[in-house]
């Protein structure tokens, strides 16, 4: 009896890996890194977990999670709340839609998709941002972090796919 | 032969997806409707912030602890390396302060004569709470930062924020023990300003780039470049005479270039000022009630 409530414990625990991992990474994206290049912010770390996980584990990493990591960011940041919730809530239906897409594929593949999704999800966030301020936000700021986040892509995945496989999930 | 499907099923899978496909346009509906809240309702959104700060902040104070050090040990590496052009600079700033010591002694003895002369009350200190930076905006179009004190240690909305070098901020939003900081360079920041050199009164408005513009000012043409720029303290918010910065000319508009450097901070101190024009009434009770 008490194996069984152990076991499943241990799955329950497994299960919010997903969701907790990717909320270590908004976390990260909002430590205060001194640059000396100004225009040098940190990536969206927790829009690749959530990309991550929308390719292969959206089971664990549900809708209303995305909602919620997205949601977290905004209220943190400061910013119009409920802009990322947005975003991060359309990265996970455009991947639920074409999940099948990516998954068993190169990691070419997986960084291409992440590559093409980026653009317009940030050319939409830059015009909800602007709705929302009324006026035209600058746009380089977010071009740069566009990049940023295409770079460090291939190394966060791999460290994501390293928690993946040691936690078996 | 195919299997027949229970009729349970054939029902259940498409009333999953119909649902899924519900509760995706009811949270994507649920974020346009928070947005609009974030512009009617202010207070609300606030109230959840400090409570996400709140809960959140001992994380980040944990977590910004090392990349704190990992700054330090850079700039520790790069302060020796120019170690040489350093000592030679000081040197030259050293003998330029030593004179301005001389003039500044000299101004202090004939203030404090001509205070006696005039028995001027003098201006209280105001004090400071020192708090560490311990996370960044991280989103873009935010200039804001939130640090590791709150309405437990006095910090008060619309508070100044400085460091030694001049203002950082005012405090926008105070949880209980994080508070966070709108930097002068955001896109919602207006601070009355004052240029030193030709006496000229403006604001000071961020935009979110590096150096903010001046604006209502009466003639722009007096304000030069290397102008100090400095709090004017109207409108009662911020306390007068505070270093913001030096003004330079862009395309033909002036802006000021912070004496702070906003993308290096670690601790700030925020100014536990007393609004003169805000300051309850209240508190200031009737002499002749307690009398006898």
């Amino acid at each position: 009896m008490n194996a069984s409530l152990a076991e499943r414990s241990v799955v329950v625990v497994r299960n919010l890996i997903p969701g907790l991992a990717t909320l270590f990474l908004l976390l990260l994206s909002v430590v205060p890194l001194s640059t000396p290049n100004s225009a040098l912010v940190l990536p969206p770390f927790a829009l690749m977990g959530i990309y991550f996980w929308s390719v292969y584990r959206p089971d664990l990493l549900p809708m209303a999670a995305a909602f919620g990591i997205g949601l977290m960011q905004d209220m943190l940041s400061g910013g119009p709340p409920g802009l990322f919730a947005a975003a991060y809530l359309g990265v996970h239906a455009v991947l639920s839609w074409q999940r099948r897409f990516f998954v068993g594929k190169a990691f070419a593949v997986e960084w291409l998709g992440f590559a093409v999704m980026v653009p317009p999800l940030y050319a939409a966030v830059w015009l909800v941002g602007s709705l929302y301020y009324l006026r035209f936000l600058p746009a380089g700021e977010i071009f740069i972090q566009g990049l940023l986040a295409l770079a460090v892509y291939p190394a966060i995945t791999w460290a994501l796919g390293r928690l993946r496989a040691a936690a078996r999930i | 032969m195919r299997v027949p499907r229970s009729s349970v099923l054939g029902i259940a899978i498409p009333l999953r997806s119909l649902l899924q496909r519900f509760a995706l346009v009811l949270l994507i509906g649920a974020s346009f409707a928070l947005m609009v809240l974030g512009r009617v309702d202010t207070a609300t959104v606030e109230r959840a912030r400090t409570g996400v700060m709140d809960v959140v902040g001992p994380l980040l104070d944990v977590l910004s602890r090392p990349v704190a050090a990992a700054n330090r040990a850079v700039a520790e590496v790069r302060d020796i390396m120019f170690l040489r052009a350093e000592l030679d600079r000081l040197r030259d700033e050293n003998e330029r302060l030593l004179q301005w010591q001389t003039v500044a002694r000299r101004m202090e003895a004939e203030n404090v004569a001509l205070r006696q002369l005039l028995s001027v009350v003098p201006e209280t200190m105001p004090s400071f709470v020192a708090a560490r930076v311990i996370a960044d905006s991280g989103a873009p179009f935010v200039r804001t930062v939130l640090v590791n004190a709150g309405h437990r240690d006095g910090v008060r909305k619309g508070q100044v924020v400085m460091n030694e070098d001049g203002v950082v901020g005012r405090v926008v939003e105070v949880g209980e023990r994080s508070t966070r900081i709108l930097l002068i360079t955001d896109l919602n920041s207006r601070i009355p300003i004052f240029d030193e050199d030709s006496g000229l009164r403006g604001i000071l408005a961020g935009d979110n780039g590096e150096s903010p513009a001046l604006s209502f000012l009466p003639n722009q043409a007096q304000v030069l470049p290397g102008n100090r720029i400095v709090t004017s303290g109207h409108g009662g918010l911020f306390p007068q005479g505070l270093p913001i910065g030096v003004a330079t000319a862009r395309n033909g508009q002036i802006r000021v270039r912070p004496y702070v450097d906003l993308h290096r901070l670690e601790y700030v101190r925020i100014i536990r000022y007393e609004l003169p024009l805000l300051a309850p009434a209240g508190e200031e009770r009737p002499v002749a009630a307690d009398a006898p």
